[in-house]
């Protein structure tokens, strides 16, 4: 470990799901008790503060119920790359020296069914609005459906991404859907947008994550067995990409978000793709699972269906893939998502991930979110 | 649903001139790059030397879905979800120009195929009978229409 290495030397969740009574402010703060309790240490210790939410409140209100200690606190709504920009702020002020402990937090709350944005937030017109253009399923609709004319993938496929989230799911006390599904009961669920059914697709839901990041002597003295974060990339789209929310699409095509974030974490880490041992990926739908994979360089494009069925990314596979059962089974709490990849990533390496634990002790881990309006966060995780 | 005295659903977006209704785009002086709706810079090479383009009315289908759900309302202008009817949504490549993401005249999967010819045309806006504004979609072309071509 060299004096620059920033690690996680504790982890926190509250569960994914519905809770009608709980305030999201009140599931943060759960969550980064029990971040604080893994790591032994106490709040007042903590000297530098990240997180937010996108529809559940400002994160910084939380010092109301975890101590008026007067940490510098940044809030972070950056949509669902919430948790990741909270964690690369954490990330860069560790590397800085500026903070020796710090707490990120990502946390949110829901109302059932579709996000409703308004489109003046996005820098779109009443009008994309109002004639039904601005949905995220349709966005992801049409991506897959264009990546499947080119790459090859089948629509038994995306069934079989959802199968294995809600399996995964079921394996984890901390998911919102813990019922297997069988692909014939995915590909049998209502249509949503062709060619995605219901159940390829996740639900905004609620929940909490938090993470306590250290460097220099509180890493090396951490109580737990530290996970080092290696890197994290923050990226928006560039010209050419094809994005949510987008009137238009250039027919120069560039590189995506994820693809550009991906590499940028790579590089940072010193560590490559064919390294990863486990990866969390963005699987707002199934076939955001298959596409991500190539993007993000853990695949080449049109291996995925090879990759899938021949069972690669099952948790016994060589390259197990949202083994928590990702966005698809806890659902998409936006501000919590990224850091509750974090947080499988580090039960993982710990080899505290109970029944769902990958074999073979696992060395490197990998996260990735993607969001509106094409902005991503990955990160690169080893112990 | 082609006269030239239509209500648009917002101004600047599309124009009906001579009964053929145009897309407002835009176009970048420096690198020719093309985007809609009009911009006041390029998205490409952030030149502000921008202008009006009107765009191409035909194009082929570069990808498809259905929305199969009724969309929230705001930001969706339906006032009655209970009446609500599946419609389709694609991105329509206008050759040397741009994708532009629209509705679809057809909504039946089994009749829309990545790679067929579309023209623009006008439907009326959702509570567009109520309100009397129209908006832009594409409308797969007849085998009239592209043997015209």
């Amino acid at each position: 470990m060299s004096a620059e290495d920033v690690g996680i030397i504790g982890t926190g969740i509250y569960p994914f799901g519905r809770h009608p009574d709980v305030t999201g402010l009140q599931m943060a703060v759960a969550a980064a008790r029990a971040a604080l309790a893994d790591a032994g240490v106490s709040w007042p210790e903590i000297d530098f503060a990240a997180g937010g939410s996108d529809a559940a409140g400002n994160a910084d209100t939380s010092v109301a119920m975890l101590g008026l200690t007067g940490v510098p606190f940044v809030n972070v709504r950056n949509g669902c790359a919430t948790g990741g920009s909270a964690l690369t702020v954490a990330h860069a002020m560790l590397r800085a020296g500026s903070a020796d402990l710090a707490l990120v937090v990502g946390f949110d709350k829901h109302p059932p069914g579709a996000f409703n944005p308004e489109p003046e937030d996005w820098g779109l017109g009443r009008w994309y609005g109002e004639t039904g253009l601005m949905l995220t399923t349709q966005f992801f609709a049409m991506k897959i459906q264009r990546y499947m004319s080119e790459h090859g993938i089948s629509t038994a496929t995306l069934a079989e991404v959802a199968a294995k989230a809600f399996r995964n799911g079921a394996l984890n006390p901390n998911a919102w859907r813990r019922r297997s599904l069988t692909a014939q009961e995915i590909l049998a669920s209502k249509m949503v947008n062709h060619p995605l059914t219901q159940f390829m697709f996740c639900s905004p839901g609620e929940g909490a994550t938090a993470l306590v990041l250290a460097r220099g002597a509180r890493l090396r003295g951490s109580a737990r067995p530290p996970v080092l974060l290696r890197s994290v990339a923050l990226r928006t789209r560039s010209f050419g990409s094809f994005e949510v929310f987008s009137p238009s699409i250039a027919l120069e095509s560039g590189p995506s978000p994820t693809t550009v974030a991906a590499a940028a974490a790579f590089e940072a880490a010193g560590i490559g793709p064919a390294d990863v041992d486990i990866a969390q990926v963005q699987d707002t739908e199934s076939g955001a699972e298959v596409m991500h994979l190539a993007e993000t360089g853990l695949c080449q494009h049109g291996e995925q269906e090879k990759l899938i069925t021949s069972g690669a990314t099952e948790i016994g596979g060589r390259l197990p893939v949202n083994t928590d059962g990702g966005c698809l089974a806890n659902g998409e709490p936006i501000g919590a998502s990224g850091l509750r990849q974090v947080h499988e990533v580090v039960l993982q390496l710990r080899g505290e991930a109970g029944e769902r634990q990958v074999p073979g002790r696992p060395r490197v881990g990998f996260t990735h979110v993607y969001g509106a309006p094409g902005v991503s966060a990955c990160a690169v995780l080893s112990r | 649903m082609n006269g030239d005295s239509v209500t648009p659903i917002t101004e600047g977006l599309f124009t009906v001139a001579g009964g053929l209704v145009r897309l407002i785009g835009s176009q970048c002086a420096r690198c020719g790059t093309v985007a809609f709706p009009r911009q006041f810079s390029c998205p490409k090479c952030t030149s502000v030397e921008v202008s009006e383009r009107l765009l191409a009315r035909r194009g082929t289908l570069w990808s498809w879905t259905i929305q199969c759900f009724p969309p929230k309302s705001p930001p969706y202008a339906a006032d009655d979800p209970g009446a609500f009817e599946p419609y389709g949504v694609g991105y329509v490549e206008l050759p040397g120009e741009v994708r532009v993401e629209a509705r679809l005249t057809e909504a039946d999967p089994g009749r829309l195929r990545i790679g067929m010819p579309m023209e623009l045309t006008l439907v009326p806006a959702p509570s567009g009978e109520a309100r009397g504004a129209v908006t832009y979609a594409f409308r797969p072309m007849t085998e009239e229409e592209q043997s015209e071509r």
